[in-house]
This record gives C-alpha cells, structure tokens and sequence, in this order.
C-alpha cells in the first residue's frame, strides 16, 4: 500500500537535501578564497575598555602604546620619538611621534595622550601601580612626574591598558564607545564578545599594511580552532593546543611556528606553613619533581622543563650560571629526612604528629594544568607527599592567598604582562608575596635587589643584578618552577611573513602578507 | 483561545518574576567571592588580583546588603530596566537582543529542521512499522539522541568542514555559518520526534478512520495527508514544546564549540563571571521564550484539533 506517499516522501527528502548541498556550498567556497585574512585566537573581547580587551587591539595594530618591544626582545619607542628623563630620575619627558594621525583623521597631540594616560592611571591597570604624581603635555612632549625614581616607567607605557586612543572613542563620561586607534588597522566593527572586523588604514605613519581586510573570531575551544587552521576557514590560528599541533604538522596545507614565551606553570605556596618554612623541604620537593615527564607528556615537548624560572628566550633574566633543576627522588626523601619527617604506616611522611598532607588548588581555564597537578600527586606520592587536588575557578588562588587557606597552588604566570618581567618580579617576589607569587616569603637580600632594580635604568648594572636574584629564587625556592610554555601558531600555506612574538604584544598582521 | 492566550501571559509574568528572584538567589549562594570573579570577567587571570577586585567592589557596591540588592533589582525590572553587565558595562538589555537575535535564529533554524526530519521519517516508519527503515531509523535515532551534541557537532565540523569543506567549521555572519550548528541541534530533536511520530502514525493507520477512509475510495495520498498526518502530528507538536528545553540546553553546548554568539554563550560566560544583571537577563529572556513557544505549540495543537477548544469551552 501507499507506495505513492512514500515515493512522494522520500522525493520531498531528496530535493531538499540537494536544495541544501548544493544551495549553501557555492557561496562557502567561494569564501574560503577570498583576500580577508581571518584569524581564530581565544581570546574574547569582555570590552571595549583598554584594561579589558586592549590586549587585543594592540596586538591586532588597531591602537598603539607609546612604547613596545621589538623582534629582538628589546623596549623601543613606538608612538614616542624621545625621552628624557631628569638626572635625579622624577621627570620623563617623552617626545612624541610626529604626523601620527587617528583613524578618524585626527591628530595624536601630547594633550590627547595625556589625557589617555591620566584616564589609564586612575582606572584598573598596571600604570596605577606607578609612583606617578602627574601627567601634562608640553609642547609636542608628554610630561610625567614621579614620586620615586622607575625605571620601569616605558614598560609601564607599552602595557594595553595604555593604548592612545582619539578624544572621540570616550562618551561624556569616559566610558569606551569606540577604538579609534592610531594602528595599522582601522576598526571597522566589533561585535562582543567574538568578533572584530577591520581594514588596513591608509595613512598609518609606518606606512600602509600589505592585506586590506581583517577578521578576528575569538574561538574559545581549542579543537575548533585547529579545525578551523585544517578547513582554511581561518588563516591564522594562535593558541593551539599542544596535542594539535603534531596533528598540524602533518597537513602540508599548514604551516606551524612556534616560540617559548615568558609564561611558567608553577607551585605556589604558603611558606609560613610547617611544610614548607623550611628551605630543604622546598628543595626537597624540587628534586621529587619529573619535570622532562611532564614536558614531554603533558606538553608534548621535552624543552620546555622547566631548568629555571626563566626561559632563555627571556634574555637578562635567565641565568646560565646557576645549576639547573634535578629529578632526584632518593635525594628529595633525604632532605625530607633532614627536616625531621619520618615515613608512617601508610607511607606518607610525618613530623610532630602532622602527616604531609596537603590541598594543591589549580583551574581547568589552562587545560594542561589539571593533568600536570595529577602528575605532580604520583610524583609527590613516591617520596611520601600526600597531595589533594581541587580543580576550580583561578580566582580561589588570589582568595586563597588572601585568607590563608591557600596550602600549595599550581598556577602559570607571565613575565610579559608589562614587557620588563621586573614589573611581574617585584611584584610577586618583594616582602610577603602577592597574590600570584610568593606567599608568606620574605627574604631582605632580595627585596633590597627588587628596589635598586627599580630605580637603575643602566643595562650592565641591572644584568648583574638580575643575575643576583636569581640565583636567590632558584636557591630558596619561594616558588618551584615545573614547565615553561609555548605559543604555537598556524598559518595557511597561501600567507607569508608571520612573526611569533614571544612577549605577545603583537601579531605583526601589516607585515603579512598573500603568496603570489 | 482568549483566555488560554491571558493564562499563558500571566504565567510569563510569574515565570519572569520566579526566574529572576532565583537566578539572583542562586548567584548570591554560589561559593567565592563575586568581586573577585567580575574583576576576572573583566580583566582577565594574568590582571586580575585581590586589589583590582577591591576597586571592583567598591565601584559595584557589592558590600550593600543583599536584601537592598535584590529590591533595586525588582524596582529596576519593574521600570523594564535589566540594568548594566557587570563585565562589559553595557546595558543589559542591549546585549541581550544582540545575542538572542542570534540565538533565535540558531534555534529557529534548528526547529524547523527538525520539523522537516523528524516527523517525514517517523510517518514513513509508521506507515511501514516493522520494515527495514523502520529499525534503520531506530537505530539512527537512538544513536542520535545517545551521542551528546558536542560529540555529533565535533563529527560534523570534521566531515563536513575540515574534509568535504562544504560549510565553515566554526564562526558567525553568513546564512552558512549556521548550517552545523543548527543540524546538530536539529538532530537530536528529529530523533525523538522521529519516534513520536511513527509511534503515532502506526497507531493512525491501524485506526478504523483510517481504514475508513481507504474504503470509501480515497487515495493513499489523501488518506495520509488529510486522516494521517494531520491526527498523528498532535503528539508530535505537543512533544516539540517541550523539547524546548533540549534546545535551550543545547544551545549552550553549540554556541561555544561553534563560536557562535548567542545567549546560551553569554549565560555561561556571565555565571562564571558572576555577572548577576547579565544572568537575571538571560534566565528571563530564555524563560520567556520557553512560555511564549509554549503559546505557539497550545495554538498550533488548537488548530490541528478542534475539539480541545470546545472542550476547554
């Protein structure tokens, strides 16, 4: 029966597949060979506010800061042209870029950037943390007064939250409606928290960029981004994840750089706990550390076990005379021993009655991080350290650190959030810590190292220093480094010239370019 | 049908009202500090700090007591006022209908998908109970609604985008971006419908009106279209309203794998964030959607059957 309905049934399913197929590729095709260079990062854009999502504006070149860092790793002038700072170190006059022009047509005059920068000073972001007492423009100059001397004011400039942006991208009452920027690239449209559209602007002052058109998708999942680099739907994918970039290795149609950036995964922890206020038992669980495991598994890369906190692509402040971290478990359970812990019935090590037991807190936002605490627990177990881990949100480590609950946390850090790691240094190393470095640690010889590093801009005298401290961490431990990281990033086989910043102020887009 | 429309907008009234009152009471329980999960949200891990997170504190007001909280909310909601994310410093109202423009599309596309699929190959099964189709769609269906959306949305960007290269894998903008996701919502729903609707079917056919109708005369056609489908798809409508709620849960899933910008997207970024206007908004977007879909799906059962309306009369 009824075998004229089903033929009726299965025609409609037929014509309407086809209608699909059919109707939609033509058009996707057609896309995936036009001249807009799109790019997947997961980075989203939580705002329009430089302290929340200028990160992205400044590596994209849609706005500038007045300093940067160069290929070389070195701090240059960017939007300045000058500086001048007075002999007793208090007065910064920093000259300005001439001719520079906003995306509106507008010109970057000295009041217009300070006004920026007193806007950046009062609201959440590094410049605050800056003894600076004022800002004016002088002239074509740009005037900042300081309480103490710092060396680490131009940093401090090239930090996000410092972007120069034209009077018009502020509303009446100073909130960020628009990026009018000064960069290589115009802001065409920004749809939070994913997507930002832009075009290449023809009066930049460094000369026009090679690609016209630019497509930023914020992809958070880092599968669908190395699908996306597979398919060609994107021709620059940052971030990828270090199972796929063996995956990407082997499709000749990708192309995969890699750099080693400033970002360690470490333990954080309480050192005015009986655990570890003594220095031998930090050592201790330094040596009981396989790090070239962790690397190889959980990274997929045996170089980035981490020798010391620093990596070497952070020149000046990785130390090649001090001696590099060892994996000796035999020797972590007789500096245990030396510190008064006893293995009891069940293996677990215990001093005055107090098993070693302890809570390592870390987050799953870095996917590696929850695998390589699980690491760390067989680890610690075989020198007789009991580890619970709790997998939860990052802010329970500051809140942790805060309310003393915090025993031992892993964590990873930037030195390039300000792209002098000093800023980060003096930070989580001076007395007592900070919420994402050391905790409870005080140590004189370094905070006195930390405070000259602050006032000395003389290259040799800070080298030697640098090394000093240094030395200092990698001795007494107030953290322990385990892995250093690394940015990978895809491009299609159709785009050349791609540079991975290390320091990740900048994705060098007007320097890209198309195949012929 | 009056009254019917008058009871529906008087449960969206309470249903905006309990919504808000527990997502605020939800948020307000959850553990951690909420100043410091908003200076996250804002600011980012490598930023955020316990000083920053004072700043946002002092700047939110998050030391009020919560009582006074959650009265400024109600008076606000009262004025139509959603107020302001707590991340993005955008009006709440405006972020909404920027995502929930997306996500209506996303999930309207995915219903009407599912509408043609589920209910074309449950007649066809039900017509044929027992036939090799009708175990074939079985299986399919089971498998579907067995593998969870991320899984089939992962299948589908590699066959479809990273292989064949037929539809863009990931991304928003262009009618082709939202084919992927809205088939893998659409599958999961086709599968149970699919079901409902040969079950359904069968017991049309075996019916004596059906039967009836074949011995007047009339053809195998009009007997399918103006006795079967007709009769059969009732259950299949009323089933649709409620998988409602699969099609809000997999929206969440879908919007963040395919980076899609929707309000499933925005809801999971503003719990993490703690970002309580913005979670009050979507709860009560999304909740609304679901009672006013359930509007649509009483009408459309009204329509398909008469006699509900003279019964209710």
């Amino acid at each position: 029966m009824t075998q004229s309905v089903l033929r009726n049934l299965c025609a409609s399913a037929g014509i309407l597949a086809l209608t699909m197929t059919t109707g939609f590729s033509a058009p996707v095709m057609a896309a995936a060979d036009d001249e807009v260079l799109d790019i997947a990062s997961p980075l989203e854009i939580s705002g329009l506010d430089p302290a929340k999502s200028g990160y992205v504006f400044s590596r994209m070149q849609a706005a500038e800061t007045l300093f940067t860092v160069n290929r070389q790793g070195q701090l240059v002038p960017m939007l300045a042209s000058d500086t001048h700072v007075s002999d007793d170190g208090l007065i910064w006059h920093i000259e300005l870029r001439d001719g520079v022009e906003f995306h509106d047509g507008s010109a970057m005059t000295a009041e217009v950037v300070a006004s920026d920068l007193k806007r950046a000073f009062d609201r959440p972001g590094v410049l605050g943390r800056a003894p600076i007492t004022g800002i004016s423009a002088e002239g074509n100059e740009v005037v900042i007064t300081l309480s103490e001397p710092f060396s680490m004011l131009s940093a401090f400039l090239a930090h996000y939250s410092t972007i120069i942006l034209a009077p018009k991208s502020f509303d009446e009452v100073g909130d960020v409606t628009a990026i009018i920027g000064t960069g290589a690239y115009r802001v065409d449209e920004v749809i939070p928290p994913l997507r930002v559209g832009m075009s290449a602007f023809e009066n930049w002052w460094n000369g026009k960029a090679e690609i016209e058109k630019v497509s930023y998708l914020a992809v958070s999942r880092g599968e669908t981004r190395a699908m996306m680099a597979q398919s060609g739907d994107a021709d620059l994918v940052l971030s990828l994840l270090p199972v796929a970039v063996n995956q990407l290795n082997n499709d000749p149609s990708v192309n995969v750089e890699i750099a080693t950036i400033p970002r360690t995964r470490l333990l954080k922890f309480d050192v005015s706990k009986p655990f570890f206020d003594d220095v031998i038992e930090r050592q201790a669980l330094s040596l009981a550390i396989d790090r070239k495991a962790i690397a190889a598994v959980v990274m997929r890369n045996v170089d980035l076990a981490a020798t010391q906190m620093f990596p070497p692509s952070i020149v000046g402040w990785n130390n090649q005379q001090i001696p590099a971290f060892e994996f000796d478990p035999q020797k972590a359970r007789d500096l245990l021993a030396e510190a008064g812990w006893v293995e009891g019935s069940d293996g677990i090590l215990e001093k005055d009655g107090k098993r070693f037991s302890i809570t390592l807190r870390t987050y799953a936002s870095w996917p590696d991080l929850p695998l390589i605490a699980t690491a760390l627990q067989n680890q610690l177990k075989a020198v007789g350290i009991n580890l619970e881990i709790s997998v939860g949100s990052y802010t329970e480590i500051p809140s942790g650190h805060a309310d003393g609950t915090l025993e031992i946390a892993l964590i990873t850090r930037s030195f390039s959030m300000v792209p002098d790691p000093l800023a980060t240094v003096m930070a989580d190393y001076g007395p007592g810590g900070a919420d994402w470095g050391a905790m409870n640690w005080n140590n004189d010889e370094a905070a006195d190292l930390l405070a000259a590093l602050g006032r000395t801009t003389d290259s040799a005298v800070r080298a030697d220093m640098q090394n000093q401290l240094t030395s200092i961490l990698q001795y007494e431990l107030p953290t322990i480094p385990v892995v250093w990281s690394e940015l990978a990033v895809a491009t299609t086989d159709k785009l050349e010239n791609l540079f991975v910043d290390p320091f990740e102020q900048n994705y060098y887009l007007s320097d890209l370019r198309w195949v012929k | 049908m009056k009254q019917l429309i008058a009871t529906r907008l008087f449960q969206l009234v309470a249903v905006v009202l309990i919504v808000g009152s527990i997502s605020f009471a939800l948020m307000y329980f959850l553990p951690g500090d909420p100043a410091l999960r908003i200076a996250a949200g804002r600011y980012g891990p490598d930023m955020m700090d316990n000083a920053i997170s004072d700043m946002v504190r002092a700047e939110l007001g998050l030391d009020q007591p919560v009582l006074f909280r959650f009265l400024a909310w109600m008076g606000d909601l009262i004025r139509f006022d959603l107020g302001h994310s707590l991340v993005s410093g955008a009006p709440v109202l405006h972020e909404i209908a920027l995502q929930l423009g997306y996500t209506l599309w996303l999930a309207a596309l995915a219903f009407v998908l599912a509408l043609v699929i589920g209910p074309l190959v449950g007649a066809i099964a039900g017509l044929f109970p027992g036939s090799i189709f009708d175990r074939v769609s079985l299986l399919v269906a089971v498998a579907l609604r067995a593998v969870p959306p991320f899984v089939l949305a992962i299948v589908f960007m590699m066959v479809f985008g990273v292989t064949l290269r037929w539809f863009p894998t990931a991304g928003f903008g262009g009618w082709s971006n939202m084919v992927l996701p809205s088939l893998t919502l659409a599958l999961g729903l086709a599968a149970m419908s699919s079901r409902v609707m040969r079950d359904a079917m069968s017991e049309v056919a075996a019916s004596p009106y059906f039967a009836h109708g074949r011995y007047k005369g009339l053809s195998d056609r009009t007997v399918v279209m103006r006795h079967g489908i007709r009769n059969a798809s009732l259950p299949v409508v009323t089933y649709l309203g409620l998988q409602m709620v699969y099609l809000v849960e997999g929206v969440v899933v879908v919007e963040s794998i395919f980076a899609f910008p929707g309000i499933g997207h925005a809801l999971v970024h503003a719990i993490i964030a703690r970002d309580v206007p913005m979670v009050q908004g979507t709860a009560l977007a999304m909740g609304g959607l679901f009672v006013l879909l359930n509007i649509i799906v009483d009408l459309m059962c009204l329509r398909l059957d008469p006699r509900l309306g003279r019964r209710a009369a």
